[in-house]
């Protein structure tokens, strides 16, 4: 998973390792607070349609990782959850000029044990914190990996990709 | 997310249910069938292996064209109408669930044109996901396309693997398999 604030580059991301364009699902949900399931109305305000870009990387012949960003908007937790289950963990991109927009991704991570690693994304080339900065300013505990990562750059996410395979796998052995 | 080669199942296989029903129910599929507003469409109840396709009255005739992907914004098939007003697939698909197509072509006439698009979109392996992307299907009816044509046997499903005993979590094998694939890279 690609998760992070709005704006911060998931989908920049996720298109700097992937084999395809990143492509875009969409999934129908009724709004939170109509509290009945009716459809009958589909294209007024008792719908709501939320997006999520995806990509893959084609591994081996029989190994297909599928990197999916997380919908913007926080509120749609359903998709988190949907995702979560069977990934191997999450690259929150975190923009340090708007820290407090990683803040929901963080504890979702935090609260569902889904591995994570923290990747500070340099617009324009610049990171103005370190990453111990950062780690104190998330009250990130000591496990999770922070490193800086530029979403538009093949090489910089695949090697944030790596660092959290790594980290996911320390984390099952330990 | 990763898919391996998992545990390709057919039609005729029972689905994986009752571990955990709720596993990948995707809320955005709303708990109840839709209301049911197409007069054409009530003669069809009782027949949900074949999920009437309605659009409405005003539109091109209800079988024997081409169906029109739903419009992002505006668009002339309401989601569910596709399933027949279900909500629910009869599988738990993952939505990075691989999905291949196992008919021969000469099965698919008569089929749904959306599973007939499906069918012929996963001539290569296709994860839910990416079905939904490219036939502009939203994710939840997707699914419930999908699940059809797996029980119909028309189509093989590879479901993600994943250690059950940590909660569906890839097991070590394969985050060393995925590191090494992604080292590669």
């Amino acid at each position: 998973m690609v998760a992070g604030g709005f704006g911060v580059g998931k989908t920049t991301f996720v298109g700097a390792v992937s084999e395809i364009n990143p492509l875009r699902t969409e999934a129908v949900m009724t709004s939170a607070s109509a509290g009945i399931d009716d459809l009958t109305h589909t294209g007024d305000k008792t719908t709501t349609t939320v997006a999520m870009d995806f990509g893959r990387i084609t591994l081996d012949q029989d190994l297909i990782l599928y990197l999916f960003g997380t919908p913007g908007q926080d509120r749609f937790w359903f998709m988190w959850d949907d995702l979560v289950r069977g990934a191997i963990g999450a690259v929150v991109l975190v923009d340090t000029r708007r820290l407090a927009d990683c803040f929901p991704a963080v504890d979702y991570f935090e609260n569902s044990g889904l591995p994570f690693v923290i990747a500070l994304n340099g617009f324009d080339g610049h990171q103005p914190y370190t990453p111990e900065e950062v780690r104190e300013a998330l009250q990130i505990g000591p496990d999770a990996p922070i490193i800086t990562t530029d979403a538009r750059h093949r090489a910089d996410a695949k090697s944030a990709l790596i660092t959290l395979v790594e980290h996911a796998l320390m984390a099952r052995l330990r | 997310m990763t898919t391996p080669g998992g545990h390709p199942y057919g039609g005729a296989q029972q689905p994986q249910g009752g571990h955990d029903q709720n596993r990948f129910n995707f809320p955005s599929a709303p708990s109840r069938p839709v209301p049911e507003q197409n007069p054409y469409q009530h003669q069809q109840y009782g027949q949900p292996q074949q999920p009437p396709y309605s659009q409405r009255p005003s539109q091109q005739p209800l079988r024997g064209s081409q169906p029109q992907a739903p419009k992002a914004h505006n668009p002339l098939v309401r989601p569910y109408a596709m399933t027949g007003g279900r909500t629910r697939p009869r599988y738990q698909l993952a939505i990075e669930a691989l999905v291949s197509t196992t008919a021969d072509p000469a099965r698919l006439q008569g089929q749904l044109p959306e599973h007939q698009r499906i069918c012929r979109l996963c001539q290569e392996i296709k994860s839910v996901a990416e079905i939904s992307a490219l036939l502009s299907i939203p994710l939840g009816v997707a699914r419930i396309l999908v699940a059809d044509l797996a029980e119909a046997g028309l189509v093989a499903i590879h479901q993600p693997g994943g250690d059950e005993s940590a909660g569906g979590q890839p097991d070590v094998t394969l985050l060393e398999r995925v590191l090494s694939g992604l080292r590669k890279l």
